[in-house]
């Protein structure tokens, strides 16, 4: 079959894959530890399942999916877990994350493992599960896992399963060599997806640059109804939106995914791990990673355990760290430079690149735009990175969105063909970076916004209801009194008031009586004004309860041992300073009288 | 009236032009009454540019108060949290020139942090904070929702045993701008070290 | 220079700023000769002094800007900026002329813009105009071609340049040009007019043709190594062809002239490969480059015929490069994932 169409742009690099492809996958040897990140997928990092000190054996799960867009985590190999700490990670930053640390005991012994041949009885519920069990992400480099992808939904029905072949970035070989040593793999995996998702054409993109792989492909997939698509060089015809078009003509919506037009399009390394899961029972423990780059004497592809640190691979591969200029995980238009080699090897890791300066030479200083438009000419995704070039200089955010910014897929074609060597890519992923920031800290204001408006109401509303019932009291005092100035009327004759008989107990009969006049009843309430003796007395006896409870406190908080006991102590403190002066305050008043 | 208009062209371009003026003068008011926009959205659209705090730093009680302030003709430069960005971008909108910033700014965000081994419970930050994002209750621990903080340091005050510390907020590394070439200086032109 | 971790790609093409207009330059090498070979060495002292100008004022300015001179001389955009303004003035042009014009490509158009890139009008353009504006008696001293037997000897060329000529001796060897004699013709068919004036040649005017034909050839060397695309170039000369041909009554007295003779003759083809096609103030997009290229030529035949100068070249040029960013913003193209294409989902909806 030939493919349909065409994108937009594109550029030839040069590929430098045969230095690779000399040599057979070889098994990379055991290291001394293996380094395993629990962020290797997008989504949420993977839970630990297992502690430090634990032993575990080969295809152990020591970490499970977190959540819906999540992955498991697998022991590659026997041994003991040494540590869960931050070790280095592979990425852009060159920072750190949590990773599980396994020592392995060197006997490679399996955990019990559940191979099944006869797949096709399976239901596809089961056929997930399994595939999310192993811990399959998607090993093009993107690490979306896989289950969650091939997972259809009723709402959208696919019609074509495309395998990503193309492999389009210079030095990469890992899928090269893995269609040539292992096509029935291939095409076993694609058979369990083909009974997964059920579609009606299936596809093969493969660059024309690998003849041997497509010539293995063509004898593996036979009479299958697989159609190995033959596709001209062009980068970047991998990017999954640009082999779409290629492929069936048809092109995923800005903002949408693929399944949107009825595409599901998986790599062929992940299609042979799709294999090993449920065939032989294999959780993704290894990969088939490229090590290349002038300065490695014997550039070759490895079969190596997820956590190999990358500066045992490289050891392997006979690295001279004196002539390599510059450490790159991935190719050298996508990958990202690390700053040493004690980063481990992860799911997404397609290659390690050492090349030496004369290869890949710094990038020389950016010079002014000269509006050539040689990068419109070459961008994929038919943008305009002038414009967006010019828009990220001076921030203007919406008019980068009104660009269609965020439908760049950061390949590198435009920094590629740029005269004035003007790091374009560099700018775009620093522009979206802080567009997403002041999304964020808009959503972030307009919570808190929100929070303060619904405060403003609470308090609001208690202000009014605190009115209310002071209004209700003011009413029923008004009517005690009212009831009281006629009791008094007529008790008058028969009992005199004698406020200076027992100041205390008078106290006492003014709070109850108060107490009494708060509930509506209307018997012996006063309606005098305090004096300043009762005032006094008033403050003595409460600041006597509040020195009680204070005390009862500071004794809780010290038998406690609380460090609020320090505090509570000031607190009693002050009480019994205020109580003195009060009491010596009712005492002058006594005096006055 | 044509020859009158033909034989005195003083006549005719006054006239002309009267008639002009009438007409837009007619569309214009026409427009004015019909097209008229009741109250005052332009506090609406200030209020959306403040970046929400609440900390009362502008001298008003809230970002609201402040931003119909603004449309009364308040200085735009008295936002500390919402910086330089917050101005230009008032500035922007009311087409007026930006000022530099009132008052210090700390460029790092930062977040009120209880240690709640020295905490009360008196509820005097819960009444303090300006978008409850304080939880608690008399006598029972309280901490902050860090998510919910604004880091307008209104809970810091009314502590009475000092618990409360403002903390800096990790911000999550991301790409930076490369620098323009203009700002390649003579001693760089021939650099070839790259960073790793 | 703060520590920066550098974003992929990690590789580039071997196309640079400098190579594009070292190639640029080479081709104007078939013109040069071609323009030396009709009209004297007066184009070749014309480049000496330009080139020697268009550096020194180059350098003082990256001075004053505080830029490194070397790594921005080193891109040679004042050179070709030199070289194009050197062959659209008349050969032999006295050495204040090109000096002026030189401040005003490099000094006024250029750098007090921002520099290469961020001009928005053509710096050899502007440079034409303002001298054509300010000077025209030396703008329009044309010396006579070879076919015409006059051509100017080497001494009284180097004396012109020197500015040491006395102006008699300049009035006597000077000769209008082809597009000037069509201009001014009110009453002579052209084929008349043709045989009359020894500045016609076969196609086009005397000498003229072959500099146009020199300079499409070099044209033609950058578009096969692709520095440009077809779409501006080819735009121009087909809408100057069609307005000619439009306007062409088969040679009477009114006429503009053919297609042909619009072709090659003037500054047709310099403009066409290398001020239309200059990146800098050009549109981008390739629809936009069509437009730019297509309205360049419609004004180039409109300001021959009706406008008050001979050649518009320059004048339509510099009218397309303020019309630039407008038309950029009309033009631009579908992004992948944006409307038309998409079967699937429009079955859907």
């Amino acid at each position: 079959m030939k493919p349909l169409a065409t994108f937009h742009g594109g550029i030839h690099p040069p590929e430098n894959k045969a230095q690779s492809t000399v040599l057979p996958i070889a098994g990379a040897s055991l290291p001394d530890e293996l380094v395993l990140p629990l962020s290797q997928h997008i989504g949420a990092p993977a839970r630990p399942c297992v502690e430090p000190g634990q032993q575990v054996l080969k295809g152990e799960c020591i970490a499970t999916a977190a959540t819906a867009i999540s992955a498991p985590l697998h022991a590659p190999t026997s041994g003991t877990i040494s540590a869960i700490e931050e070790r280095p990670v592979p990425h852009p930053s060159g920072g750190t994350g949590l990773c599980i640390v396994i020592r392995p005991d060197g006997e490679q012994r399996w955990a019990p493992r559940h191979a099944c041949a006869a797949w096709q009885d399976l239901p596809r519920d089961q056929l997930l599960a399994q595939i999310r069990a192993a811990g399959i992400v998607g090993l093009g480099g993107a690490g979306f896992p896989t289950a969650v992808k091939a997972g259809t939904r009723p709402d959208r029905i696919i019609d074509t399963l495309i395998i990503n072949a193309a492999e389009c970035e210079p030095y990469i070989t890992a899928d090269d060599m893995l269609m040539r040593e292992r096509a029935a793999a291939v095409v076993s995996g694609i058979e369990i997806l083909r009974h997964l998702v059920q579609p009606a054409t299936i596809l093969i993109g493969i660059e024309d640059n690998k003849p041997e792989a497509i010539a293995a492909l063509q004898a593996a997939t036979g009479n299958s109804g697989i159609q190995v698509v033959t596709i001209p060089t062009l980068y970047p015809s991998g990017g999954e939106k640009q082999l779409i078009k290629i492929l069936t003509a048809r092109e995923v919506p800005s903002g949408g995914l693929p399944a949107d037009i009825g595409v599901l399009c998986q790599n062929v390394g992940t299609a042979v791990a799709i294999h090993d899961a449920v065939v032989e029972g294999r959780p993704l423990i290894s990969r088939i990673t490229t090590v290349t780059g002038a300065s490695c004497q014997q550039p070759r592809n490895y079969e190596v355990l997820i956590g190999t640190p990358v500066s045992h691979l490289l050891a392997l591969a006979g690295w001279d760290a004196k002539r390599c200029d510059r450490l790159i995980i991935g190719g050298p238009m996508m990958g990202f430079s690390v700053p040493d080699a004690a980063v481990p090897v992860v799911k997404t890791t397609n290659c390690i690149l050492a090349p030496t300066r004369e290869e890949l030479p710094p990038p020389p200083p950016a010079q002014a735009c000269i509006r050539c438009g040689l990068c419109a000419e070459a961008c994929p995704a038919s943008l305009l990175p002038q414009q967006l070039y010019w828009f990220a200089r001076s921030g203007e955010h919406d008019k980068l969105e009104a660009h269609h910014l965020f439908d760049c897929i950061e390949c590198g074609a435009c920094s590629y063909v740029c005269p004035s060597s003007i790091p374009l890519v560099q700018y775009y992923r620093a522009s979206k970076a802080e567009i997403r920031h002041k999304q964020r800290e808009r959503e972030q204001a307009e919570r808190a916004r929100q929070r303060f408006e619904a405060r403003q109401e609470r308090m609001a509303r208690e202000a009014a209801e605190r009115e209310a019932r002071r209004q209700a009291r003011a009413a029923a005092a008004a009517a005690a009194q009212a009831a009281k100035a006629r009791a008094d009327a007529e008790a008058r004759p028969e009992a005199p008031i004698q406020p200076a008989a027992d100041p205390v107990q008078a106290a006492i009969e003014r709070a109850r009586a108060l107490r009494a006049g708060q509930t509506g009843d209307s018997s012996a309430a006063s309606s005098t004004a305090p004096s300043p003796r009762q005032q006094a007395e008033q403050k003595v006896s409460t600041l006597e309860a509040r020195l009680t409870k204070a005390r009862k406190r500071h004794e809780e908080a010290v038998a406690g041992g609380e460090k609020t006991a320090a505090a509570l102590a000031s607190v009693v403190e002050k009480l019994e300073q205020q109580l003195a002066a009060a009491r010596a305050e009712l005492e002058t008043t006594e005096e006055q009288t | 009236m044509i020859d009158l208009l033909a034989q005195h062209p003083l006549i005719a371009a006054s006239g002309a032009l009267l008639l002009l003026g009438a007409l837009f003068g007619a569309v214009l008011g026409y427009a004015a009454v019909r097209f008229r926009v009741e109250g005052n959205p332009i506090v609406d659209d200030i209020e959306n540019l403040l970046p929400q705090t609440q900390c009362g730093q502008c001298g008003y009680p809230g970002c609201r108060p402040y931003a119909e302030a603004i449309a009364e003709g308040e200085a735009i430069n008295r936002c500390p949290p919402g910086g330089e960005d917050t101005i230009n971008a008032l500035a922007e909108l009311l087409n007026v020139e930006p000022e530099p910033l009132d008052g210090e700014v700390n460029p790092v965000k930062m977040v009120a942090y209880i240690r709640e081994a020295e905490c009360i419970g008196c509820t005097k930050c819960l009444q303090a904070c300006p978008v409850d994002a304080i939880v608690g209750a008399a006598r029972f621990m309280h901490t902050v929702m860090a998510d919910e903080c604004t880091g307008c340091d209104l809970c810091v005050e009314p502590c009475p045993v000092d618990c409360i510390e403002m903390r800096p907020v990790a911000t999550p590394w991301q790409w930076q701008r490369p620098l323009p070439p203009e700002q390649l200086i003579a001693t760089d032109r021939h650099s070839s070290e790259v960073p790793a | 220079m703060a520590q920066q971790t550098l974003s992929s790609p990690h590789l580039r093409g071997a196309l640079t700023t400098a190579r594009v207009m070292q190639l640029v330059l080479l081709a104007t090498v078939p013109g040069i000769i071609a323009l030396t070979w009709h009209f004297g060495i007066g184009t070749l002292l014309n480049l000496a002094w330009a080139c020697s100008f268009a550096v020194a004022l180059e350098a003082a300015m990256l001075r004053l800007r505080k830029r490194p001179i070397g790594f921005y001389l080193s891109d040679c955009s004042a050179l070709v900026t030199a070289v194009l303004l050197a062959v659209a003035l008349p050969p032999a042009a006295p050495w204040w002329l090109i000096a002026v014009g030189m401040l005003a490509a490099i000094v006024f158009a250029k750098h007090l813009y921002g520099g290469m890139g961020y001009n928005p009008f053509n710096p050899a353009m502007v440079g034409y105009v303002v001298l054509l504006i300010s000077f025209p008696v030396q703008m329009t001293a044309w010396v006579p071609p070879r076919e015409s037997g006059a051509l100017l000897g080497a001494m009284e060329a180097i004396q012109r340049s020197l500015a040491l000529a006395p102006q008699a001796q300049i009035d006597a060897v000077t000769m209008a040009t082809p597009l000037d004699l069509l201009r001014q013709n009110s009453a002579l068919l052209i084929e008349d007019l043709w045989q009359q004036n020894p500045q016609f040649g076969q196609w086009g005017g005397a000498g003229w043709e072959w500099v146009n034909l020199a300079f499409l050839a070099g044209g033609l060397f950058l578009l096969q190594r692709r520095i440009f695309t077809w779409h501006a170039p080819v735009a121009m000369l087909a809408a100057l062809g069609l307005m000619a041909a439009l306007f062409y009554d088969g040679g009477s007295s009114a006429s503009g002239g053919s297609p042909l003779f619009h072709w090659l003759s003037g500054a047709t083809m310099l403009g066409a490969f290398f001020i239309v096609t200059d990146p800098v103030t050009s549109a981008v997009s390739t629809r936009g480059k069509l437009i730019y290229g297509a309205a360049i030529g419609v004004l180039v035949y409109l300001i021959r015929h009706w406008g008050n100068y001979p050649d518009a070249v320059a004048f339509a040029v510099l009218l397309l490069n303020f019309a630039a960013p407008f038309i950029d913003y009309y033009t631009q193209p579908r992004v992948y994932g944006h409307g038309a294409t998409r079967p699937a989902e429009r079955e859907k909806s």
